[in-house]
């Protein structure tokens, strides 16, 4: 009797107080991102032309340039992510040996280092007076530098991105079913088509699902390539370059919306395609 | 199991990778206590870089801590009960919302940034404060809040555990904080860790808000690779990885523990940060 009752004052309660402890949370989310976020779009259609700075951005040689330096730059980065970590995650979930735990946390303890910490570790490793530079010294008599160039942004991507596709790689791998593995050996199937249609086929959600999150991180990363200060314009980089130095605010925002669109739209499509949750906060 | 070349194979190659992730770590932790990093380790170790940069560097160290509580307390503020409100409501407004608040995870915070200073950045009084960087910050780091707390209310069956409460005659307030409170205090540890993590480290939204006056730790930081010998660098490097490194031991402790106290109905996200940082 006395359950029923509650019951019913329970939802009766509901509306008005959940909506008075919603309330601080919509009222940040509207000012302060979806009011900017309305602001940043109505600016980026300003200009001589409704839609120009669009237009400019997919026609112009240094916009579009940038746009496909960057969409390369992170399709690469993410392929060679996945692979990495495909290979360390089935090792290190499928094996016990001692320090394995210690390994796990060495290699992904970088998760958290921001941007431009990563930049500055590249220069460690490939800036004049880097490790590779100290290599190729004694080699060849020459220093070996490639932190400046695209090799540098490359390795800086990869050394942030493995870090988090390992670990859903590693949850994913932990969670395949041998049996399927060992069916498949007993009909006969090769090495090479179990780990395809067996283990690749098992781990696709999570490679999805990290995969995109990869891909729209180093599209959207900034700090690496400020800190190593290339001439290469990743698309950040000139969308800072037009806000601050060309004061182009139309065009630095019809680029940020593109870039937005292009990053969303990928997380959406993983999530659709993976069945899992594909979003970075999962 | 049999040890077979493939095992070893495999083992060299994680092993390469583990290298590849700390040598460069290790060099510019050396780097940053070595009398003349040129010279090599031969020239003597010195804390005289540290105490330079903390001399230089103080204020940013100082205005990092204050924003990655600041973010925390407004994210403990709000993000706990909006993320109790969305775990209970089943309208198609709430998801809608649920989506708008995850949003930005997936846009680049450069986007963020330039969208807030072409909003507010007129408002001088606001565009100087450090109160605009918290702003930031909070928007970037609530979803991840959220998403922690309505995970592990998804996972225990919170409607029940409440009406028992409130059939023994708890009040709404004494529910949320002596019911929900403690049966999600995972997701909230989780998700508290997640915050301090991420603002700790934030540079591509900070980047673009900070004013000469309100430069955090990771901004210091650009300032010093662009302008300042390596021994500062490595230093001030340095001196970030020891702030993050609580924040990055809790994390795993607070990993494992939850691992392994996992009842089978209980299943949270891991605690780690899969945004789009950097």
């Amino acid at each position: 009797m006395k359950y029923t009752l509650s019951g019913r004052w329970l939802r009766g309660e509901q509306s008005a107080r959940l909506l008075l402890l919603l309330l601080p949370v919509l009222i940040i989310s509207a000012a302060f991102f979806l009011l900017p976020l309305a602001r940043l779009l109505v600016i980026s259609f300003e200009g001589d032309q409704w839609g120009a700075n669009y237009w400019q951005a997919l026609t112009e040689a240094r916009y579009l340039s940038s746009l496909i330096d960057t969409l390369l730059l992170s399709v690469s980065v993410t392929l060679v992510t996945l692979a990495i970590s495909v290979v360390c995650g089935l090792f290190l979930a499928r094996n016990e040996f001692a320090g394995k735990s210690l390994l796990v946390s060495l290699l992904t303890f970088p998760l958290a280092f921001p941007g431009v910490v990563i930049g500055f570790l590249v220069i460690m490793l490939g800036g004049r007076q880097g490790l590779s530079a100290e290599l190729g010294l004694m080699l060849d008599g020459t220093r070996w530098t490639f932190a400046y160039s695209i090799a540098g942004l490359f390795v800086g991507y990869v050394y942030f991105s493995i870090p988090r596709v390992l670990l859903t790689v590693i949850a994913a791998a932990e969670k395949l079913d041998y049996q399927l593995e060992e069916a498949a050996r007993s009909f006969g199937a090769s090495r090479y088509r179990i780990f395809r249609d067996v283990i690749l086929t098992g781990l696709k959600p999570a490679l999805l699902a990290s995969g995109a999150i990869c891909f729209a991180t180093s599209m959207g990363a900034f700090g690496t390539a400020f800190a190593l200060a290339t001439d290469i314009n990743v698309l950040p980089m000139t969308i800072y370059t037009e806000f601050t130095l060309g004061a182009n605010i139309a065009m630095a925002a019809a680029l940020s919306i593109l870039l937005g669109l292009i990053t969303w739209l990928v997380l959406f499509l993983a999530r659709m395609l993976s069945g899992a949750d594909a979003s970075p906060a999962a | 199991m049999k040890r077979t070349p493939s095992y070893y194979l495999q083992l060299g190659f994680t092993l390469l990778i583990c290298a590849f992730m700390l040598v460069p770590v290790l060099m510019s932790v050396t780097a940053g206590v070595t009398e003349n990093y040129f010279k090599g380790i031969s020239s003597g170790l010195t804390l005289r870089w540290v105490q330079e940069v903390l001399s230089i560097y103080s204020d940013t160290l100082w205005l990092t801590l204050k924003l990655a509580l600041a973010t925390l307390a407004v994210n403990l503020l709000v993000g706990v009960p909006a993320a109790y409100v969305l775990a209970r409501s089943k309208s198609r407004w709430a998801r809608l919302f649920e989506e708008i608040l995850v949003l930005p995870v997936a846009i680049p915070g450069l986007a963020i940034a330039l969208a807030l200073i072409i909003a507010y950045g007129g408002v001088q009084d606001l565009r100087t404060s450090w109160l605009f960087i918290l702003i930031g910050h909070v928007i970037y780091t609530l979803p991840f809040m959220v998403r922690a707390v309505v995970a592990v209310l998804h996972s225990i069956d919170f409607r029940q555990l409440e009406e028992g409460a409130s059939s023994l005659g708890a009040g709404f307030l004494r529910r949320f904080f002596d019911v929900i409170v403690p049966n999600c205090r995972g997701g909230i540890v989780s998700g508290a860790l997640m915050t301090l993590t991420l603002s700790v480290g934030e540079f591509n939204l900070t980047w673009m808000l900070h004013t000469p006056l309100t430069k955090t730790l990771p901004v210091g930081l650009a300032d010093a690779y662009a302008s300042m010998r390596l021994e500062i660098s490595s230093a001030y490097t340095l001196i970030f990885l020891v702030m993050l490194l609580p924040l990055l031991l809790a994390t795993q402790w607070n990993g494992h523990r939850r691992k392994a106290q996992a009842r089978p109905a209980v299943q949270t996200p891991a605690p780690v940060a899969k945004g789009v940082t950097s």
